[in-house]
């Protein structure tokens, strides 16, 4: 089927051109890391990971919500997703290749990648990150090829495919569980060390993924003949308006705890996020751009009359994708650095070399989707 | 053969035969290495640092100076990308959890020397991927610069600040080149290992020994008879963030 995704007009061509673009030139900007270093990024002793990380981390997000169109399917028999699970499958499948690419230019040695698999640790976080991230590859490849596959011949999925629809499901939780645990379990980083971060993470992946893949249906709808039906689009935005929320009370949880129980500790971090500390104030205008423009789209979305409207609906998927960005990718990470162990402050810039290699990432993510997605609408296509 | 032998590994063999999983025979397992003979032993080493010595003498870096040469430490300029195997930091820093309001006299900026604290229970060692650094059986927090994939898990996991990244070739930054001791390349973790090479030589740890005013105190936590155990056993010391239960190898004696 893949031939599909090489018949396309001037405009999808033109599409995939710049991505190509950008992928490569965020691959010179890797080769020029490989033979620098990662002294090439904004990185320091105190700040040890940084953007790479924070992208690896909003994108395990985004892949796990791919769940939220497929499990209303599958388990609550909602129709109306039918046609919309392989689109979550395929957003998916683009967000884990971006996250083991992120990976792989974080790593100091490219190269020794694999002695992770030569030398398997099961104490370590990153092991069981590493399974379950490729095994969520692999069940999405199974999942969503073989319902494509389905429609192209015009029956159903096959049965032997069943078995790991339903494994997928608690997978895709797993996913994000097991990316929250890599940070909740380290002493001495207290904006880290809470019991609230794997449920805020699967609150925040669960409203900004399904957000993007509502923009990437919109789009879809708008230059194809494929609709993916206003029921659909109804019960979407529903979901992530609920995530929205629940996103939004767990962190209010995180600030009465920080600061009712006045623990240095615990206040500092956010202290230095939202106001600025010892004169640092790096981020404090990216963390309110964040949270207000959450706090926007949940009144938006939780307005029945705004939600239904195609256009306020977009608008408020577009800040709510940006905020959970900017809060998960960059604020939990600068977050969880700042104070250093020494409580003094180091700040964290990402440097354009890391920008571009970044963005090479994310165009390789859209070119995947892209393909992806033109290939399902091809087939949906022709049976229409 | 003696008998006692052969009965023990005849159970050892039944046992593996019938299945039982190795990690059961923990008392069984094979020691993984042998110190040479002379080399100095341990339960577990520990060090005590006399807070109230080393401030008799602040300009003193002896011990920094002979660290940091006998390891090809390079002198990174800037001061983010920095490599340090053992340092000094002002009290503050050091112990942010202890200022105190009212009492800033004693300890007010007072420096303190920092390495890495071999925990008894080290969260690095809890996250590396690689098993790239380990706890020997004598205590140490060993690093394995060759299979160290440079994932920096065990920087975020340290509340210590103990472990430098080598953002960069760090062999042009190296003031004085010892041939006796591994340069490291780009892109792997390093710190303090306690002079696992120079136990072995039955020498003390390179920071111990240029210590003039005998600061250091350097021995056998487990062996109540050893110096640093009788120490700590007279004057007042305190660990750095103890409530983290990593529990610490090194002690700072301020009394």
């Amino acid at each position: 089927m893949f031939e599909k995704a090489l018949k396309g007009s001037r405009k999808y061509w033109l599409w995939l051109g710049f991505l190509g673009t950008l992928i490569l030139i965020g691959f010179l900007a890797f080769l020029a890391q490989l033979q620098y270093g990662l002294g090439i990024t904004g990185m320091s002793r105190d700040v040890s990971w940084g953007f790479y990380v924070a992208q690896f981390t909003f994108l395990v997000g985004v892949a796990a919500s791919g769940v939220m169109v497929v499990l209303p399917y599958y388990l609550h028999n909602h129709k109306v997703f039918g046609p919309l699970t392989i689109f979550g499958e395929f957003l998916a499948i683009a967000a884990v290749i971006m996250c083991l690419l992120f990976i792989i230019v974080d790593i100091g040695q490219t190269p020794r990648l694999f002695n992770v698999l030569l030398h398997p640790t099961p104490n370590s976080m990153l092991f069981y990150d590493m399974i379950v991230l490729n095994g969520y590859l692999a069940l999405n490849v199974i999942c969503g090829w073989a319902a494509l596959h389905g429609e192209y011949k015009g029956t159903k999925y096959p049965n032997w495919v069943k078995p790991f629809i339903y494994l997928s499901i608690p997978w895709a939780f797993s996913i994000h569980t097991v990316t929250a645990f890599l940070y909740a379990g380290l002493p001495g980083r207290h904006f880290w060390l809470t019991a609230v971060m794997a449920p805020r993470f699967l609150a925040s992946a669960f409203c900004s993924g399904p957000a993007l893949l509502l923009l990437a249906l919109l789009i879809v709808k708008k230059v194809s003949k494929f609709d993916p039906g206003q029921k659909a689009i109804d019960t979407l935005s529903k979901i992530i308006t609920y995530a929205l929320l629940a996103n939004i009370f767990l962190f209010a949880c995180e600030l009465f705890t920080a600061f009712y129980s006045n623990i240095p500790g615990h206040m500092y971090p956010i202290i230095y996020l939202f106001k600025g500390l010892h004169g640092h104030n790096e981020w404090v205008i990216f963390m309110w751009t964040a949270w207000l423009f959450m706090l926007i789209a949940a009144i938006l979305l939780v307005i029945p009359h705004t939600r239904k409207n195609i256009n306020t609906l977009a608008f408020a998927c577009v800040i709510l994708f940006i905020g959970a960005w900017i809060d998960k990718g960059i604020g939990l990470l600068t977050g969880g650095f700042t104070p250093t162990p020494f409580e003094t402050i180091t700040p964290y810039r990402p440097t354009i070399p890391e920008l571009l290699i970044s963005i090479g990432i994310w165009a390789t993510g859209f070119l995947i989707m892209t393909v992806l997605f033109k290939i399902a609408i091809t087939v949906k296509e022709a049976r229409a | 053969m003696k008998r006692r032998k052969f009965l023990k590994l005849a159970g050892i063999s039944a046992a593996v035969a019938g299945g039982v999983p190795s990690f059961l025979l923990r008392e069984v397992k094979a020691r993984s290495y042998t110190p040479p003979p002379g080399a100095l032993t341990a339960r577990r080493w520990g060090m005590a640092i006399d807070m109230k010595k080393c401030w008799e003498h602040p300009e003193c870096n002896d011990c920094i100076k002979a660290c940091h040469a006998a390891h090809n430490v390079p002198e990174i300029p800037e001061k983010k990308k920095e490599i340090k195997w053992i340092w000094k930091d002002e009290f503050e820093h050091v112990f942010p959890e202890q200022p105190n309001e009212f009492n800033n006299i004693v300890f007010e900026h007072k420096p303190f020397i920092l390495l890495c604290n071999h925990c008894k229970h080290p969260p690095c060692v809890r996250v590396c991927p690689t098993k790239a650094t380990f706890k020997r059986e004598d205590g140490i927090v060993m690093m394995d610069f060759h299979r160290c994939i440079g994932c920096r898990f065990c920087m975020a996991a340290c509340p210590f600040g103990a472990r430098s990244f080598n953002w960069v070739d760090p062999r042009p930054y190296i003031q004085e080149f010892n041939p006796e001791f591994p340069t490291r390349m780009k892109g792997v973790v390093e710190k303090c290992l306690f002079c696992y090479e120079r136990l072995e030589k039955g020498q003390l740890p390179a920071c111990v020994e240029a210590c003039k005013h005998k600061a250091l105190i350097f021995g056998d936590l487990e062996d109540e008879n050893s110096e640093i155990s009788r120490i700590l056993k007279e004057r007042f010391s305190i660990r750095r963030k103890a409530e983290l239960g990593t529990e610490p190898s090194i002690f700072y004696l301020i009394g």
